[in-house]
């Protein structure tokens, strides 16, 4: 996998004088772009932690990176064997996830942020999927949220990396997170946090557009916009196919 | 080498895809089936979603039925009146079959009646073919048998009579007509040509002779599967060009090596191949169905789009 360094080092503004660390961040690319060939990208997300004044010794610094997709509302889906037949019985619709979701930390989630941060500040997988308007019918609607973590987790789309950021001297940090092929276009927004004993001491935030490129992008437009152009191209090649084939058969035979 | 299908939005091994369209295309140059039945099922393993693998296997088909008829065109094999009569129930089929996907997509479901239905047509037509090519090679040990002919009285019968010059019939076109619709359904809702379907269907219920029956039931799966390629297309943005093209090109050379190997082989013993074939892919849907799946839940865009 290739990296394009397009280093991009985003002057901040400056920030009220109560915060004491400020991050300086730098992206490996601020844009993906899906082609026929993809297979996958990395993002390399590094920085520093920029400090007018000593760093305070209350608790070791933590840097937390999120990276998360555009969310959608999905339904969750649960099979029930029916007359021996397993069969999709009930669902539960929520309201809004995203299409791909990684965070990567400095240390274990748990110990570089606290509840009520995560809560506010909605950092950790289950906080990140809003909430679940189960029908009354249904019990036990939490293992429908706990359902789709599991499968897109289990398909590369929700990663959580404990450790998956480096951290120097607190001051310098890099994590890495692997988009995989399997990805919807759209702006992907990027969150580092650093904390200090589970409480965020500074945020930054910014995007990385994913986006269809070349020929994916035309067909997949053309598809969209002009289906029944689109359909009919379809069948074009395929009887150019067909013609072909067949003209190629005459020619093995004789 | 990968490649990102845009419409079905996952990435696949093109050579696999090549590989699937070669082998399928191998198998219905040796047997003479569209392959459709088979290709589906196949895209559900490696992953394509089950709507967009019925669309665009639908164009696929397009392709191998067109090249079909041209042949049969050659050897005058086609009857044209027959099978407009089967493409005017055909059509009416497919419209009704989209419908019908469409409202079970909405209930969740399609992915369930798309496997019944192929546990069902599988098992049936697999089952009948392996009993019929097993007596069928029994025969042949003893000379002299002559295959029985069955007589249909309920098709002669019935109102509306036209002449069917090429198959030499004069039959009411109200079955030909039920068969195309019927037969137009299945096309809709489980991506396939249904040929294996139509072809006994036209033998056994309409009364023709066989060679006719191939080039007409290519005839006019043209026109269904190429209008339910169209409807998928404009209504459900379902058909991946992408994914039609890796197919075709693949099934356009294996077909070529399919027929070759297809004209040594004794008509029985590829029979009795192609019925283990379709059983051995309708035993492993029903296992899918019947066995306790690892994971219960799926997810679906919201709001049954």
């Amino acid at each position: 996998m290739r990296f394009i360094l397009a280093f991009v080092l985003l002057v901040l503004p400056v920030l009220s004088s109560a915060q004491s660390e400020e991050i300086v961040l730098g992206l490996s690319r601020d844009e993906v772009a899906i082609t026929a060939t993809f297979d996958g990208t990395d993002v390399l997300i590094f920085g520093a932690i920029k400090r007018d004044a000593p760093a305070p010794d209350t608790g070791p610094l933590q840097v937390i990176i999120t990276l998360a997709g555009p969310s959608a509302p999905i339904t969750v889906r649960r099979k029930e064997r029916i007359l021996g037949i397993w069969a999709n019985t009930d669902a539960v619709e929520v309201d809004q996830a995203p299409s791909f979701y990684a965070v990567a930390t400095s240390a274990p989630l748990a110990e570089s942020l606290s509840a009520t941060e995560d809560l506010r500040r909605a950092i950790s997988i289950p906080q990140v999927i809003r909430s679940v308007d189960a029908p009354a019918s249904i019990e036990n609607a939490e293992s429908f949220t706990d359902a789709l973590i599991r499968i897109r987790a289990g398909s590369g789309l929700y990663q959580v990396l404990d450790g998956g950021v480096d951290i120097e001297e607190e001051t310098l940090f890099r994590g890495q997170i692997t988009l995989p092929a399997a990805l919807t276009e759209g702006d992907y927004k990027a969150r580092i946090f650093i904390t200090r004993d589970g409480i965020v001491v500074d945020e930054y935030e910014t995007t990385i557009a994913v986006f269809k490129a070349g020929l994916e992008r035309f067909l997949f437009e053309l598809s969209r916009n002009q289906p029944l152009l689109y359909g009919l191209m379809s069948l074009a090649i395929a009887i150019a196919a067909g013609w072909l084939a067949s003209a190629a058969f005459r020619l093995f035979l004789r | 080498m990968q490649i990102y299908l845009p419409i079905a939005e996952v990435s696949v091994n093109a050579f696999l895809l090549l590989g699937l369209g070669g082998i399928v295309g191998i198998l219905s140059g040796m047997f003479g089936v569209g392959g459709g039945f088979l290709m589906t099922p196949l895209l559900f393993f490696i992953g394509i979603p089950p709507a967009v693998a019925v669309a665009t296997e639908a164009n696929q088909i397009v392709a191998s039925s067109f090249s079909g008829v041209l042949a049969h065109l050659r050897r005058k094999t086609v009857d044209l009146k027959m099978g407009t009569v089967l493409l005017i129930g055909g059509l009416v089929g497919a419209a009704l079959g989209v419908v019908l996907f469409n409202y079970l997509k909405s209930l969740g479901q399609v992915d369930l009646l798309v496997k019944l239905c192929y546990v069902i047509f599988l098992g049936v037509v697999g089952g009948l073919m392996f009993i019929e090519s097993l007596r069928a090679l029994r025969r042949s040990k003893t000379p002299g048998a002559v295959p029985q002919r069955r007589k249909h009285g309920l098709v002669h019968s019935l109102p509306f009579k036209m002449k069917f010059r090429v198959s030499g019939l004069y039959i009411s076109v109200i079955p030909p007509l039920l068969v195309g619709l019927c037969v137009g359904i299945l096309a809709a809702i489980m991506g396939v040509g249904g040929g294996f379907i139509m072809v006994p269907a036209m033998i056994y219920l309409l009364g023709m002779p066989t060679k006719v029956v191939i080039g007409t039931s290519l005839f006019q799966i043209i026109f269904v599967t190429a209008f339910t390629t169209l409807l998928h297309a404009t209504t459900n943005y379902t058909v991946d060009i992408v994914l039609a093209v890796l197919l075709l090109v693949g099934g356009v050379i294996g077909a070529q090596i399919g027929t070759r190997i297809g004209v040594k082989m004794k008509a029985e013993q590829l029979r009795i191949l192609l019925a283990a074939m379709v059983l051995l892919v309708c035993g492993k849907l029903a296992l899918d169905l019947l066995l306790t799946p690892s994971e219960l839940y799926s997810l679906g865009a919201a709001g049954g789009h």
